[in-house]
């Protein structure tokens, strides 16, 4: 029956209700909201950052490096010789080195030319087909596959640069040989195929005097080497790179070193006496988050301010009402109810009034991540889910709190009025 | 069944109000009469537990309810006491079949409609407090008053808001009620009215005045 009652008494009074928890409603919507998609992106940065020790690529910006040789959520800083970038990949305490090279796009997607190590660095299979093999091959991504509607042995025409209506490369089609399956890594937003394909359609549209296709073929950058045999014949994997178009260039390089000491001293050496600049990924990655946190901090703190406005408001709705219930209240400790089933149903209220919210604000979240994924997903290619992540149980813990602390005023009041008093007033 | 000893009540800073001892049992109903501000909303808050005395014992069935801690007072009272007021109290959020059913002590939904239908108020189950006339809110008092099957009924001014019609329908009703529940029934009133319809009657004004 208390709980009947609380309940009753909430809904009696729908606008006292109303701006409780909408002031809640807000308070957990913004926090909830940033709980998920700080979770999220740490989450997904860290998943795809795998082990990827160093970045080489042009001179500019390490973070816009990172995010686009990595995360592929930027445009390039521009583009390395391949012949400067191979002298680094074939040093000997490089334990993996990824060539990426960056041409087209496919409906905003970008085509990835580089090595079936890169898929097997995010541990992608294939669903059907095959991996390229030959120049204008290409490997969907799981997502790029669903988007598209292409199945095996379908053409496109690859975009010059990254927006959807950029210049169509037409006289070079591409041919789907294989699509792999989900691996919710950056895998499944990338359309891959082999370093040949993007230099056969650049050289060609850009007019530049580069070496005559056939030759290009003949290159293989050792692209079909079983990645079993990978660590123990390594060394003999990279003197076996016949790369001789070295006049080509590239986008970047992922680099994995046998040992950590490698990792600190190479970016010195290759800043300074390159033309290229080598980025340590985890070091960005980490400097992004603590700017981001600074901004979610700002957020977390305004947010915290409209739950402590929620909470007076609690306390005031539930304060006033108390005047006029009263004499219900009296009414109930005449008819049996003892002072602390008065004080549990005053609490109780406050817990429902932040139960409401809380279910709300959670809502509100969920309502406002699909409309930032409607803006990430054609600005960054980046997708929000909406499940629960961790932290949220505090968010909620934290609610009740507020809803229990704001009625703990009313309800002591409630415990200890004078029924007698109260019931001989006309 | 209901006797009172000694009984006296002192409010802070006035003289003490002391009350005559009476006895009253089931199948006789008790009118305490007298002028308003002579204490016999104090009386009835004494009997009821609601207030404890100065002075002297308030006894039901024998038992000295002064001396029970609060909270068992608060137990007693849901289970053994139906207090009729002179203002109808509800809770006003919910239908009167709930407010009958507030009572930790209250019984069945059956039960409710039952005594709903006895005291003519079954068609309005479902309404809300401030949707019924003043004489409907009184007899659903009425109703909830024996909802716990009370030993004792106390009554603090039922008809004083009534119309002739409405009081002498009240009074009856509760008479009945008293009856039905085998319950000692007190009435404290200032309503002429009551006088012919209840045979024992007690002045407060001359007694209270030491």
């Amino acid at each position: 029956m208390l709980g009947k009652i609380a309940w009753k008494n909430i809904i009696y009074k729908p606008l006292n209700t109303a701006l409780c928890v909408s002031l809640l409603l807000f308070g957990v919507g913004i926090i909830s909201l940033l709980l998920l998609i700080q979770h999220q992106l740490e989450q997904k940065f860290e998943r795809d950052l795998q082990n990827i020790d160093l970045v080489i690529g042009a001179k500019g910006s390490p973070l816009q490096l990172v995010l686009s040789a990595i995360y592929h959520l930027d445009a390039p800083t521009g583009n390395i010789k391949l012949a400067e970038a191979k002298e680094i990949m074939e040093k000997p305490m490089v334990a993996e080195a990824i060539p990426l090279a960056y041409g087209d796009s496919y409906l905003g997607h970008r085509i990835l030319g580089t090595t079936p190590e890169y898929i097997n660095k995010y541990n992608g299979q294939l669903a059907q087909g095959a991996l390229f093999s030959k120049s204008m091959e290409v490997t969907l991504g799981a997502d790029i596959a669903v988007k598209s509607g292409l199945s095996l042995g379908d053409t496109f025409l690859g975009t010059h640069g990254e927006v959807e209506q950029g210049h169509v490369h037409d006289n070079h089609p591409y041919t789907v040989v294989g699509i792999l399956k989900k691996t919710n890594s950056v895998l499944d937003r990338l359309v891959l195929t082999n370093i040949e394909s993007v230099w056969e359609v650049h050289s060609h549209e850009e007019g530049h005097d580069h070496p005559p296709i056939d030759t290009v073929h003949a290159l293989e950058l050792d692209f079909d080497h079983d990645h079993e045999h990978h660590d123990h014949d390594h060394d003999h994997d990279h003197a076996d790179h016949v790369i001789t178009a070295d006049s080509m260039e590239i986008t970047a390089v992922l680099l994995k070193y046998k040992t950590k000491m490698a990792v600190l001293n190479m970016p010195r050496l290759i800043n300074e006496q390159t033309n290229m600049q080598a980025v340590l990924p985890a070091l960005e990655i980490n400097r992004l988050f603590y700017m981001l946190g600074i901004g979610a901090t700002t957020l977390k703190l305004i947010a915290g301010g409209i739950m402590l406005m929620a909470g007076f408001s609690v306390f005031f709705v539930l304060y006033s009402r108390l005047r006029d219930r009263k004499h219900e209240l009296a009414l109930m400790r005449s008819v049996g109810y003892r002072p602390g089933h008065l004080f549990s149903l005053l609490l109780l209220e406050g817990l429902i009034l932040a139960g409401i919210g809380y279910i709300f604000g959670w809502l509100l979240s969920r309502v406002g991540i699909h409309f930032i994924n409607q803006q990430a997903e054609s600005d960054f290619n980046l997708q929000f889910g909406a499940e629960w992540v961790p932290g949220e149980e505090w968010l909620l813990l934290l609610t009740f709190t507020v809803g229990i602390v704001s009625a703990l005023l009313p309800a002591w009041q409630a415990m200890r009025m004078d029924v007698s008093e109260i019931l001989s007033e006309s | 069944m209901v006797q009172t000893k000694n009984l006296s009540y002192q409010y802070p800073g006035s003289a003490p109000i002391i009350f005559p001892d009476f006895n009253v049992e089931a199948g006789h109903p008790l009118l305490i009469c007298g002028e308003s501000g002579c204490g016999k909303t104090t009386l009835l808050h004494l009997l009821a537990g609601l207030r404890r005395p100065t002075n002297g014992q308030v006894l039901i069935n024998g038992d000295s309810i002064s001396d029970l801690p609060p909270s068992k007072m608060d137990r007693f009272r849901g289970q053994h006491i139906g207090i009729v007021y002179q203002q109808s109290y509800f809770i006003e959020s919910l239908s009167i079949l709930d407010n009958l059913l507030t009572s930790p002590y209250s019984g069945s939904k059956d039960k409710a409609r039952t005594t709903a239908s006895r005291l003519n108020i079954g068609d309005f189950l479902s309404r809300y407090p401030n949707q019924l006339s003043m004489g409907q809110q009184q007899r659903a008092t009425i109703a909830r008053a024996v909802m716990n099957e009370p030993k004792l009924i106390l009554a603090d001014e039922p008809t004083s808001a009534l119309d002739n019609k409405n009081c002498a329908q009240v009074i009856n009703l509760l008479l009945e009620e008293a009856v039905a529940n085998h319950a000692a029934l007190i009435i404290v009133t200032h309503d002429d009215r009551l006088r012919s319809e209840v045979q024992n009657s007690i002045e407060l004004n001359t007694i209270s005045k030491m």
